[in-house]
């Protein structure tokens, strides 16, 4: 789940600034969960923007916000509808699509936070960082390269106290978790290997993947 | 060849130092210091912008050092630079005849001065002693491509943190970093010798073999131990040293006299620095005092210590 946050209004409307029409594009996947971007969401964000005196002309909300074709379709509700500018309340992947289809400025309502696990409704943790080399097989399942402040695919290093990260002792040392589940599940000598450092140098972004293309 | 390495090697109790570049361009104090810990010591490492708080460079303070004809340590830290700009410095650093370094992962930008700093890691404690040893058994950069004159000899060293529960996971990393081409360690400030030596028990049940310097910090108050206690990881003052000071501070308000906590802070140091050698718990020592290095040579006397 990509997680969003609703960015504060005054930066919107410092966006919006003399705009008269706008339209708004939610979604209804992941900005939906996060309640940043979901039908209740967008309905709101209308009241708001006609309360500060826009017209809001239309509002589109995608299975997917992310997904082009998808897009381009729904937005077809929206030609002719004389919008200046639309907002934008998906994530920063869904903005971006929805800017590659429409040739009127869009803005973003909110903040792409990170690929997240839902602990609850409205809870939300971090846990990958989509590095690309994958390194939960000998961790645990405990992801150090997102859950380790410092990203340490060796760690622990010394900054931890009474099992808290210094760095936020809201979070739980991401090498004491990967120790303990290590030994709850007979594989202790996962740790003593060092694993090798991560190499920058096949994920230079930005990265495309093409299922399409033959094999040679 | 480095002094340091010709110390342990040689048998000799090693002494080292450490040392903070100023946060500025005048480095006047630091030499003045400096020039106190001539022949008292084998090596004064200095900081790589220690508690991630900005000051000038580690290796712009180790040049000046060595030009002074004091042994300086290169602190590394993987939190300000990549692979790239680590070993470019090694380099720089070579070239001046500084050959002792000391790998460390480097603390967080967010318990610092300059809290919107990129943490950087591209490589922690382990991977730049693994990169280092690279270049060196093969005469190769980090990207693989060869070196123009081959690459500099080094004496590569690490930290380790003695007080850490559970210990395990810091015997396990102190193993990867001696794999990884770790020559010698110093220790977080250690100030208690029973927990010393269960440690270097532990060490030496799992095979690590490796000279550990015991970590030395002078302490100057009671509030300094108590503040360290609450804030620094691996820190762990007993309270016998703490009420101790206290005292001393009581006597040096009720006879108007100033310093005892401070002077006592050297004698605990010295104290436990000559227990240290008599009794064999560590090859050496280092001592980081925080500001007050001109202390130290007074702290070697004391404990009897000379190079």
């Amino acid at each position: 789940m990509i997680i969003t946050q609703k960015k504060p209004a005054e930066e919107l409307l410092d966006m919006l600034e003399g705009v008269k029409k706008v339209a708004i594009v939610g979604c209804r996947q992941c900005a939906a969960a996060c309640q940043t971007g979901g039908e209740p969401e967008v309905e709101a964000m209308k009241a708001f923007l006609e309360e500060q005196g826009m017209e809001v002309v239309g509002t589109v909300l995608p299975d997917e916000c992310c997904h082009k074709l998808l897009v381009k379709r729904d937005l077809k509700a929206l030609k002719d509808a004389g919008a200046e500018a639309v907002v934008g309340m998906s994530c920063g992947d869904g903005v971006q699509t929805v800017a590659d289809n429409v040739s009127i400025p869009v803005y973003p309502a909110n903040n792409t936070m990170f690929l997240g696990q839902i602990e609850r409704v409205g809870m939300f943790n971090e846990y990958c960082k989509m590095c690309g080399d994958c390194v939960l097989g000998s961790t645990g399942g405990v992801c150090p390269v997102t859950r380790c402040a410092k990203s340490l695919v060796n760690g622990p290093c010394g900054g931890q106290k009474n099992g808290r990260c210094e760095v936020n002792p809201e979070n739980e040392c991401a090498w004491i978790l990967i120790y303990k589940r290590l030994e709850a599940t007979g594989q202790l000598d996962k740790l003593s290997k060092t694993r090798p450092d991560k190499s920058h140098g096949d994920t230079a972004w930005p990265r495309h993947i093409n299922l399409r293309e033959k094999k040679s | 060849m480095s002094l340091l390495k010709q110390a342990l090697e040689g048998g000799a109790f090693a002494v080292t130092a450490e040392m903070a570049p100023p946060k500025g361009f005048d480095f006047a104090a630091q030499l003045a210091d400096a020039l106190l810990l001539k022949g008292k010591v084998h090596g004064v490492n200095v900081t790589d912008m220690q508690s991630a708080c900005l000051k000038a460079s580690s290796l712009g303070l180790c040049i000046h050092l060595k030009q002074a004809g004091v042994e300086p340590i290169l602190q590394m830290t993987g939190r300000d630079r990549s692979r790239m700009a680590l070993m470019a410095d090694v380099l720089s650093a070579a070239s001046f005849g500084i050959d002792t370094v000391l790998a460390l992962t480097g603390d967080h930008p967010v318990v610092g001065d300059c809290r919107s700093s990129k943490p950087v890691y591209d490589l922690d404690s382990v991977g730049i002693l693994n990169m280092l040893s690279e270049m060196e058994a093969t005469g190769n950069d980090c990207g693989g491509n060869p070196l123009a004159s081959g690459a500099p000899e080094l004496f590569k060293g690490a930290a380790v943190t003695p007080v850490y529960e559970p210990r395990i996971l810091q015997i396990n990393k102190l193993r990867q970093k001696v794999e990884a081409g770790a020559r010698y360690i110093q220790t977080q400030g250690v100030f208690d010798l029973d927990s010393l030596r269960e440690f270097m028990e532990e060490v030496s049940k799992a095979g690590i073999d490796v000279p550990i310097m015991a970590g030395i910090i002078p302490l100057k108050s009671a509030g300094m131990a108590k503040f360290m206690n609450e804030n620094v990881p691996g820190i762990a003052v007993p309270q016998e040293m703490i009420d101790r000071l206290a005292a001393a501070a009581a006597e040096g308000k009720e006879k108007g006299v100033k310093g005892l906590p401070a002077k006592l802070g050297m004698e605990m140091a010295a104290e436990m620095i000559a227990k240290i050698r008599e009794q064999h718990l560590c090859p050496g020592v280092h001592i980081m005092a925080i500001g007050a290095e001109k202390n130290v040579p007074a702290i070697l006397e004391m404990a009897g210590v000379s190079i």
